[in-house]
């Protein structure tokens, strides 16, 4: 059985000509919208997907990138095709997409990559990830949730919580964390860091709040064990 | 990566991951008006690489005509989601600094003003701390003489419109926790009405935002519950006004710089910095009592200062030295009891620490506890007078800020004093 590899929006000449090469099918989604993806979907699933940034909007392209990671089954390694002046547009975004070929396209390249990546498929990449005690932070997305609900966190209480939850179970102090967090000197001095704190368990709320401890005299640690005496 | 870029990276994705929708870019005017832009994402890349440009003259307090346009500069560490819109709803805000277009500090900006007094300190090695007790009054309408009705007083008794005020309290403490703001306690206050929601201590600059927020989420909400949230100073005869009592700390090398062997626990750098503040007190009061309102709260008999002394329990001192338990001297503060809910914290808070920093540069002598040493302005044009003569608010707030502000606030005293008042009337029409 061949692999299916999902196309967006089209799959002509060049594009056509290195599925033929590859020996893998086509299936072409031409509104690249979720709904017609999962209707044309084979019951195996989609073996990769190749989308074509060139041809509609790259906001839409990248949305659609997203809204693939995000499903629950693997849609397999994206490659994205774009024209020269969009690379730039690829910065900060590379955990959308697996490769990329940047136009003209050339139809032995696009094969070559489309079958390397394909093979490498069995060892997918996963998103690099903190989970912690009903806390899940996915490092790639920038994106924090605690028991499945969504924490809206400033870029400051995301980067205290990343530091602390990369270290679990160590204690740091109030002046480490401002030099390791901060990373500057701010007005706010060391008593910054308890502000930041503060605000961290009013959004991780009450009842995981305490993934926060204080370590009285000393500073602060994650820790996902409850029976840690702060007195 | 600088942290600039890290932090643009991270509002920038976090925009896309949330399917933020409208980015409203907030900033304030001279008298601490809340303002703002909305940008959809399209444009915030733009934003938050060179700023939004804008006309300021028609803001109030901001440029003249002739240097019209300005640029609001998104301070990223400030984006947040809102949460009042409902999930989904994809409305973020960031809070800005207004810049020329050369890219230096505007002198028209409050929040630009405090972050240089908060950066003179920091030079000499302190950070300042601030935490407000915001009061304020729901009103569920107008009487038929077209005074405000309080929520609470509506219908004595009434358990519905009793809980409607609270439930709303309530709201609004869990979606200020939601923003990440600190509230130490929420509480029904002595007037019909009034409320009153004490924030946790943070930086001042922090605070002033937070100020500014937390204004917005009260009237926000009760909009949405129907009712109207004011902050007005004194907005019903023969009950107490609405204040912003503020703590103050001043910290040092992490360690509270107020702290010391002295009465009351007090430092010398604590005693000189509580001189500072009584000594130019009348000054600052245009600052932190800027409407006409603001000085019918500042009566005798309402709980409110009238008089500049401290004291450690005298609820109308200007300046109250709490108590604090000998297992928490960290707490060590001074309670500023002038200002009010309606003043622009980030030029109040630039003020009451350059005062405050006077005294301790200067070495000022502390007056005795209880000591009434001057009078608090009793109206508008009296704060106004004695602010013109101030060298300490124009080296504060810039003379771009003191001229407008004097050209503004002379203008509204004026139009007040013009008045012919109901009061008037009733009183001399039949006498005189």
């Amino acid at each position: 059985m061949t692999d299916v590899v999902l196309c967006v929006p089209s799959c002509e000449g060049p594009v056509k000509k290195a599925f033929e090469v590859t020996g893998v099918t086509p299936v072409v989604s031409v509104s690249g919208r979720l709904n017609e993806i999962t209707a044309l979907e084979p019951a195996e699933g989609f073996a990769g997907a190749v989308i074509n940034a060139s041809a509609f909007p790259f906001s839409e392209a990248m949305s659609l990138c997203r809204q693939l990671r995000s499903r629950e089954r693997s849609s397999g390694p994206v490659i994205l095709l774009l024209d020269h002046y969009q690379l730039d547009d690829l910065t900060f975004r590379e955990d959308l997409f697996d490769d990329f070929v940047v136009g003209p396209f050339d139809v032995s390249e696009l094969a070559t990559r489309l079958r390397h990546r394909l093979r490498r498929s069995g060892n997918d990449t996963v998103a690099q990830r903190i989970d912690h005690g009903g806390l899940s932070m996915n490092l790639e997305t920038y994106q924090a949730s605690i028991a499945g609900r969504v924490m809206d966190l400033t870029f400051m209480e995301y980067e205290l919580l990343r530091f602390l939850a990369t270290n679990p179970n160590r204690v740091f102090t109030r002046e480490t964390l401002l030099s390791r967090v901060w990373g500057y000197e701010y007005y706010g001095g060391a008593r910054t860091v308890d502000v930041h704190v503060r605000r961290l368990r009013a959004k991780l709320g009450e009842e995981h709040a305490h993934l926060i401890q204080t370590v009285r005299s000393v500073g602060y640690k994650f820790g996902t064990a409850t029976e840690f005496d702060v007195s | 990566m600088s942290s600039m870029q890290s932090q643009a990276q991270y509002v920038l994705r976090t925009v896309e991951e949330r399917g933020v929708r409208f980015v409203q870019l907030w900033f304030t005017d001279v008298l601490g008006r809340h303002k703002a832009f909305h940008v959809t994402p399209a444009e915030l890349e733009d934003a938050l690489d060179q700023g939004m440009t804008f006309d300021g003259s028609s803001i109030d307090g901001f440029s003249r005509t002739s240097e019209a346009d300005v640029l609001a500069r998104p301070d990223l560490t400030t984006f947040q989601l809102l949460p009042w819109y409902g999930e989904g709803a994809g409305i973020a805000r960031v809070f800005c600094d207004i810049v020329n277009i050369d890219g230096t500090p505007f002198a028209g900006c409050p929040r630009q003003r405090l972050r240089s007094v908060l950066a003179s300190a920091h030079e000499q090695g302190y950070n300042f701390y601030v935490a407000p007790e915001i009061e304020y009054f729901y009103f569920s309408g107008e009487n038929a003489s077209g005074r405000p009705v309080p929520i609470d007083r509506g219908s004595y008794f009434d358990l519905t419109t009793d809980d409607v005020a609270s439930q709303l309290r309530r709201r609004t403490v869990l979606t200020l926790e939601e923003m990440g703001i600190g509230v130490e306690h929420a509480q029904h206050e002595d007037a019909p009405g009034q409320h009153e929601i004490d924030l946790r201590y943070t930086d001042a600059l922090t605070m002033a935002d937070t100020v500014m927020s937390v204004r917005h989420v009260i009237k926000e909400l009760a909009r949405q519950a129907g009712v109207v949230a004011s902050f007005m100073p004194k907005p019903l005869e023969g009950v107490q006004g609405s204040g912003m009592h503020t703590h103050l700390s001043l910290w040092r090398d992490d360690k509270n710089a107020f702290i010391g062997d002295g009465p009351y626990g007090l430092s010398e750098v604590a005693r000189h910095f509580l001189a500072g503040l009584l000594h130019h007190a009348p000054e600052i009061t245009a600052v932190t009592n800027q409407w006409v309102n603001s000085y019918k709260r500042l009566m005798p008999g309402a709980e409110a200062p009238v008089g500049v002394e401290w004291a450690r329990h005298n609820a109308a001192a200007l300046v109250r030295v709490p108590s604090v338990k000998t297992t928490r001297i960290d707490s060590t503060r001074f309670e500023y009891r002038s200002p009010d809910p309606a003043a622009n914290p980030y030029l109040a808070f630039a003020v009451i620490l350059a005062a405050g920093l006077r005294g301790v540069n200067g070495a000022y002598d502390l007056p005795a506890e209880g000591e009434r040493v001057a009078a608090l302005p009793q109206s508008l044009g009296e704060a106004v007078d004695l602010m013109s003569k101030s060298e300490l608010l124009l080296e504060t707030i810039g003379e771009h800020q003191v001229e407008w502000f004097l050209r503004n606030k002379r203008s509204e005293w004026d139009a007040y004093r013009a008045q012919v008042t109901p009061y008037e009337l009733e009183r001399y029409l039949p006498l005189l």
